[in-house]
């Protein structure tokens, strides 16, 4: 068998990149990174922080699939730069449930099968769980008008739309806006044990 | 996305100093269009300058009677603001008729005047436009022109302003509110966007600096008989192809002022005066309302893919004063009762 050999490539010229030293608080822990500014939050989240679980589907706020959370409320993390983030809380789909014990809505997507491939499916929790905690939708209609920043490519609406009713349906679930208060370290996001089966 | 330098401002002066101290420096507010411009290299910008330290996110009564928008309210929180919803709900229903929740949770009321047109030719490097690069032609005339305008197009641009909540905000007699290297003035909404003439390339008539700090609703919200009606290629999260945002003050049938406003036709929200003064005095009944959508399209032109829009916004426009004369005369906040057809 023979072996190819190559010549090393010349390295590419290196442009160092102006940085800056960025605060965010991701999760309840405070991170600081030395990035540049053009760097996005999603970015910031899945190379520098390797917070994976938010994903990067159409990269221009057209698909949901880097939604998370910002002092409560839900934003695409690709339309947004991290540098503009400094003193908020944010929570990505790691920081709603823990393995031991899933959020209402991870389970709740389990229980209704609400996901195929599950490359949306972050997205669409946090996306659930920002419009759980701006209290508006309350029909199904609402919901479905309220989750169309999020696109399911295997096209699991239905069962999407089930299991976020579900959680809605279940009181206390609705988190205020006070829980983002400043000073607060660890917002508490999963206030309820899941619904039996 | 080109490389850049940001700084957080922390006051308006402060901010209008340093853009006018950076050449090719751009204002970031939520950023939800600006960042895609850039990502498609269409803007590029070597210094950011970001608001959202700058406070301006409040809503505000004013003491003669109106509402005052802050720059840097989010489009969230103005739609579901009490006053706005109580007050303005014509203005609510449209704001939640544009983008997604989680834009809407980023983007300024500000940054709304501000956004760019969605043209395809504008945001594709390969092909001329006049509006990206002044002096090169126009793809969409005798292009892919379904989404552009026709109403007060010029033959260097058809592109249309995207906006729902400027729609509004035309119809409801807005001001807007600027701060820039001569102090501050205030802008007429119907003066702040422009018809794209010889110079696509300057879609407001912001001198270079100033910078957008809050918007003026007067008092009268025509908060019982309203509709905005949007219609798109879905029923959600896509831009208008021809929006109407129709307002009407009734005694009994009669109509005793009347505001009426297009999107998705224009270089800027398209409110038609004229056809203003034609509904009032009238009775609000469907053939008046016909003889009005007639008027305001009778200088419209087509450009082969979108000359349906012609048709569209006349039964549009008719169909939104049937709605806003047919509400009850309850206050409905219920975004959802009438975004629909």
């Amino acid at each position: 068998m023979s072996q190819v050999t190559q010549a090393p490539l010349a390295p590419p010229p290196v442009a160092l990149a102006p940085t800056q030293p960025v605060s965010l608080n991701i999760n309840g822990q405070a991170h600081t990174l030395q990035i540049a500014p053009w760097t996005t939050l999603l970015d910031a989240l899945r190379e520098y922080l390797d917070l994976t679980g938010t994903k990067k589907g159409c990269d221009h706020g057209q698909c949901g699939a880097c939604t998370v959370l910002v002092d409560g409320k839900r934003i695409n993390s690709c339309l947004s730069l991290a540098v503009m983030h400094e003193d908020s809380h944010i929570q990505t789909i790691e920081g709603l449930g823990t393995e031991d014990k899933l959020s209402p809505l991870q389970q709740a997507f389990i229980d209704h099968d609400a996901f195929q491939c599950g490359y949306c499916t972050p997205g669409q929790i946090c996306s659930a769980q920002g419009l759980i905690n701006e209290g508006k939708a309350k029909t199904e209609a609402e919901v479905r008008e309220l989750m169309s920043g999020n696109i399911c490519r295997c096209g699991a609406y239905s069962n999407i739309l089930s299991a976020v009713m579900e959680v809605l349906n279940n009181e206390g679930l609705i988190i205020e806006d006070k829980a983002w208060s400043a000073g607060a370290t660890k917002p508490d996001m999963a206030p309820v044990e899941p619904p039996k089966k | 996305m080109n490389s850049f330098t940001f700084t957080q401002a922390t006051a308006v002066a402060g901010a209008v100093q340093d853009k006018a101290a950076h050449d090719d420096s751009a204002y970031i507010g939520g950023g939800t269009n600006l960042i895609d411009l850039m990502k498609e290299n269409v803007a590029r910008p070597t210094h950011l300058i970001g608001l959202k330290k700058l406070g301006l996110d409040t809503i505000e009564n004013l003491p003669d009677g109106g509402l005052r928008l802050g720059a840097l309210a989010t489009n969230a929180d103005t739609a579901w603001h009490p006053e706005v919803e109580k007050r303005y709900p014509l203005l609510n229903q449209a704001i939640l008729a544009g983008a997604s929740p989680q834009l809407r949770n980023m983007a300024t009321d500000g940054g709304n005047l501000m956004q760019r047109t969605r043209c395809y030719y504008f945001y594709d490097l390969a092909t001329p436009c006049n509006k990206r690069e002044p002096g090169s032609g126009c793809s969409a005339i005798g292009g892919y022109n379904r989404v552009c305008g026709i109403l007060g197009t010029s033959d260097q641009c058809i592109a249309t302003h995207p906006s729902d909540m400027c729609v509004a905000l035309a119809a409801l007699n807005t001001t807007v509110r600027v701060s820039g290297p001569n102090g501050e003035r205030t802008i007429k909404f119907e003066d702040f966007h422009r018809l794209p003439g010889d110079h696509p390339e300057r879609d407001n008539t912001l001198e270079p600096g100033e910078l957008i700090t809050g918007l003026d609703l007067p008092e009268k919200g025509f908060s019982k008989n309203f509709s905005y009606l949007k219609l798109r290629d879905r029923t959600s999260y896509a831009f208008a192809l021809v929006s109407v945002a129709a307002a009407l003050e009734l005694e009994g049938t009669l109509i005793k002022d009347a505001r009426l406003a297009l999107g998705g036709v224009a270089h800027k929200p398209w409110r038609d005066k004229e056809a203003e003064t034609m509904l009032i005095g009238q009775r609000a009944t469907v053939d008046t309302f016909r003889r009005v959508a007639a008027k305001v399209l009778e200088n419209a032109k087509g450009y082969g893919a979108n000359t349906f829009k012609i048709e569209l916004a006349k039964r549009a426009i008719v169909r939104a004063l049937k709605q806003a004369t047919e509400m009850n005369q309850e206050i409905d906040t219920n975004a959802f009762q009438n975004s629909n057809p």
